[in-house]
């Protein structure tokens, strides 16, 4: 148990406790729909420094359920800023907890693994706080993807447009919209639900699958879909948890890492350039090595910290993924190289 | 890629005395690569003036000389040791001017001696604020404007494009006589004019001035195969126009957005590349706009730094240990992490503390009749300095005031104060009103005493935008004070019973 202040919104709150490394980008992580029931401790001690602006929104809203720091600044500070990262908690009804000891609580997730939680006032019996953490859902098993799909499909497109590129949104952070639409495009944006026939129907010339929050293997109906589009031949790019989909839908199998990875300084080596990366990371779960059959897919990427998979690449099929961040925010640009990939797939293949 | 096995013998060239403006630094960096060289089987040769150094230590490299670092005494040494490469990255500018020196004359290509660590064209490329700005525009990033101009309406012309304060300096003028700052279009025609006089050639500088915006510094690092990495980013306390060995700084940096931060990464990542540092640290320092972001890059030293010493000790990444293995072939990926011995040394050190540097005067030492002795500018004039870690920015603040060893025990209450809490607080309305715009008055020259006369204005009533006017200091790090005075005067009210 940790004692600390309460801001943003006051009222409890329960999720997954995780922790995230970075220094910068608290705006992002909050509103990155990967966190999707979370509770998110931020391992730098001071947040709120430069505030909230209106560029570095990665979904319509915040989607953690919780954030705990060690200080909260309120006096906040920069160009861009608009308003206090205490006002925008409040506004969208987050409740977050200040004065915690951040270093002591990771050290915790970090031995015992990521544990659901709770942030709360109220005044109960050891037992009773343990019983609302219990009665909260587990990450594992849970399809949370359909929490923050889009509930209405929608397009984008850039000035000019060369290429369609069907999405399937799992969760997917606007960043990646962005990027994509550099390569004059236009982005037809699907709820993740959509049967894999209806997205093909529409002759895309290329599908992307994007990063969202849980447990990969228990949205069924992806793998089923990525299944049929992979076999079609059309170029695929997957991020993150749309990395983990591809990976299951060849028959490789994940697993639920110890405290997971989300950072934006982790090492990742590019088999096939010999080169490495920093990479964003956001992920809780992981695709199992042991299980991917070498003969369909490549490992392309492997993460140096703990020499887990972060890229595969189909040996036959256009199909690219991996388990890091390209489209950054927040963390280093070192791999937006693979957004030029996808697209000289889709160039070659259509 | 291993280790170069075609070098047996390495020469490092030291840092010489310990100067005002390059202090022990040098020594910790250069101890850490004749150790690391020598860890990986080569002979160390070592050249420095100072025996009162670690470095010298005899039983640190193979062979030590206490000579003079100029090119005369380096190439004796040379004849007698024949090396295979000099590592001219670890003694600061001295060791870097020894080398091009010896690239000069000659006698680098004489011997067959290969610098490592940093090539002549990257030094130059540095150096040379020409080349240096070429460079820059070559990869599309911002230096300050300036032009040469012969006449006060082409001065002006370009004036239209800046804006006031400008920089005027006067070419070929010894020590910059006749040049000055123009706050307003009278000072501005007058400096012209006395320039344009002073000069032989009739011709002066007028550049665009960077005083009062945001300064930033990252240390990074490079191998042969391109990988790169970001130490530490340090955020300046004082804004551009106090020399970084005189300003308070920070690590990390803490007014930044992320998006704002990795520009100056993906900055950083081609500069260096640029510059042609393949293997090896660098130090790259920035200017940033604090009203729209406007990001100038100022300078970029390609070599280890009194910075690379500060971020080595605020995140434990060893810089001139690394930089030294990769100077003989090794990737980042190849070194392991000195801090967890499992994993590799190429990823960027995360920290979950505040690092506060705070440079240390000795006015009293320096005594001089001069009442502006400890004004601080373009020149440093610090002649050491402390750091230390915090949870937070107020703590590490606190803890580094107090470590200074100069008598204060903290930011003030400590019956050491100029203006003690009581007669601030004794003083009539218009006394009051009186002293506090003495106060920010002063505080609009930077001065080594400004952090305490910052409480001051606070106690005497002014708020963050006053202290900011005057200071241009970053309304984040003035509202820390503030809290640090609220927390006083909170104190305050408490009675031992």
């Amino acid at each position: 148990m940790f004692e600390g202040k309460n801001f943003g919104y006051d009222g409890n709150t329960t999720g997954e406790v995780v922790f995230n490394t970075a220094l910068t980008g608290y705006q992002e992580i909050i509103t990155d729909p990967s966190y999707y029931g979370q509770i998110v401790t931020l391992t730098y001690p001071l947040i709120g420094n430069y505030g909230i602006n209106d560029s570095d929104i990665e979904s319509d809203k915040i989607q953690v359920k919780g954030l705990v720091v060690g200080n909260y600044e309120n006096d906040w500070s920069n160009f861009n800023g608009l308003e206090s990262l205490n006002d925008y908690l409040r506004k969208n009804k987050i409740t977050a907890i200040t004065g915690i000891d951040t270093r002591a609580l990771t050290k915790i997730i970090r031995s015992e693994g990521a544990m659901r939680g709770l942030i709360t006032k109220e005044n109960l019996s050891e037992k009773n706080y343990l019983s609302k953490i219990k009665d909260s859902p587990q990450m594992t098993g849970s399809d949370l993807v359909q929490y923050v799909t889009a509930k209405q499909n929608y397009t984008l497109k850039s000035e000019k447009v060369k290429k369609k590129i069907a999405v399937y949104d799992f969760g997917i952070k606007k960043n990646i919209l962005r990027e994509l639409l550099k390569y004059d495009t236009e982005l037809i944006v699907f709820n993740a639900k959509t049967p894999a026939n209806e997205l093909l129907g529409l002759k895309p010339d290329g599908v992307f699958l994007s990063n969202g929050p849980g447990d990969p293997d228990a949205v069924k109906y992806a793998i089923e879909n990525v299944k049929i589009i992979s076999s079609s031949g059309i170029p695929v790019f997957g991020i993150c948890l749309g990395h983990q989909i591809i990976a299951l839908a060849h028959g490789a199998r994940t697993y639920k890492l110890k405290f997971g990875h989300r950072g934006a300084n982790h090492p990742v080596k590019n088999h096939r350039q010999n080169s490495i990366e920093i990479t964003s990371q956001n992920h809780g779960f992981a695709v199992d090595e042991k299980t991917i059959n070498a003969d369909e897919l490549e490992i392309t990427h492997t993460n140096l910290y703990d020499g887990t998979n972060e890229g595969l690449r189909h040996k036959k099929l256009p199909v690219m993924s991996v388990q890091y961040h390209p489209e950054a925010s927040p963390g280093p640009n070192d791999s937006k190289y693979l957004f030029d990939e996808f697209i000289n797939l889709i160039n070659k293949f259509s | 890629m291993p280790k170069r096995t075609d070098l047996k013998t390495i020469l490092i060239i030291g840092s010489g005395p310990i100067v005002i403006g390059q202090a022990c630094e040098f020594d910790y960096s250069g101890t850490q690569a004749v150790k690391a060289l020598k860890e990986e089987g080569y002979r160390v040769v070592l050249v420095n003036s100072n025996p009162a150094t670690i470095m010298t230590d005899p039983e640190l490299a193979d062979a030590t000389y206490i000579e003079p670092i100029t090119s005369t005494f380096i190439e004796k040494i040379i004849i007698k040791e024949n090396p295979d490469a000099i590592l001219p990255t670890m003694g600061g500018q001295t060791a870097l001017n020894a080398a091009m020196d010896l690239h000069n004359k000659g006698i680098l290509e004489k011997y067959g001696i290969e610098l490592i660590g940093a090539k002549v064209d990257s030094i130059r490329k540095a150096e040379s604020r020409e080349l240096f700005h070429k460079a820059m525009n070559k990869i599309g990033l911002e230096v300050s404007k300036g032009e040469f101009v012969k006449n006060s309406e082409d001065a002006k012309r370009f004036l239209d494009t800046t804006g006031f304060p400008i920089i005027i300096r006067p070419s070929f003028t010894l020590g910059g006589t006749g040049g000055g700052i123009a706050y307003n279009i009278e000072e501005f025609e007058v400096i012209v004019n006395k320039g344009l006089d002073a000069s032989p050639i009739r011709e002066v500088l007028v550049e665009e001035s960077l005083l009062g915006w945001k300064e930033f510094e990252l240390e990074v690092m490079r191998d042969v195969n391109d990988n790169f990495v970001v130490i530490c980013s340090i955020e300046n306390f004082d804004p551009m126009g106090v020399h970084t060995g005189d300003s308070i700084t920070v690590a990390p940096s803490q007014t930044l957005s992320d998006r704002q931060y990795q520009q100056l990464r993906d900055a950083s990542k081609k500069i260096i590349s640029e510059i042609g540092v393949e293997t090896g640290g660098s130090n790259i320092q920035f200017a940033v706009n604090p009203d729209n972001g406007r990001i100038v890059v100022i300078e970029m030293n390609p070599r280890v730094s009194r910075s690379s010493a500060l971020a080595s000790k605020a995140t434990g990444f060893p810089i001139a240990k690394i930089a030294a293995k990769l100077a003989v072939g090794y990737t980042l990926d190849e070194i392991p992490n000195d801090i967890t011995k499992t994993t590799p040394s190429c990823f960027e050190p995360v920290i979950d503390y505040v690092v506060v540097k705070i440079p240390r005067w000795d006015f009293d030492k320096f005594r001089s009749t001069n009442p502006d002795n400890d004004v601080l500018g373009v020149q440093m004039k610090s002649v050491g300095e402390v750091m230390s870690f915090g949870r937070n920015f107020r703590e590490a603040f606190q803890k580094a005031i107090r470590s200074l060893e100069n008598g204060r025990a903290g930011l003030g209450s400590d019956g050491k104060d100029l203006y003690s809490y009581e007669y601030l607080g004794n003083l009539g309305e218009s006394d009051r009103e009186n002293l506090k715009n003495k106060i920010l008055t002063k505080l609009k020259t930077p001065r080594s005493d400004n952090i305490f006369h910052i409480r001051y204005a606070y106690l005497l009533g002014a708020d963050t935008e006053e202290i900011f006017v005057s200071t241009k200091i970053d309304k984040w790090f003035l509202n820390q004070i503030k809290e640090i005075v609220e927390t006083e005067i909170e104190l305050r009210t408490y009675k031992f019973s």
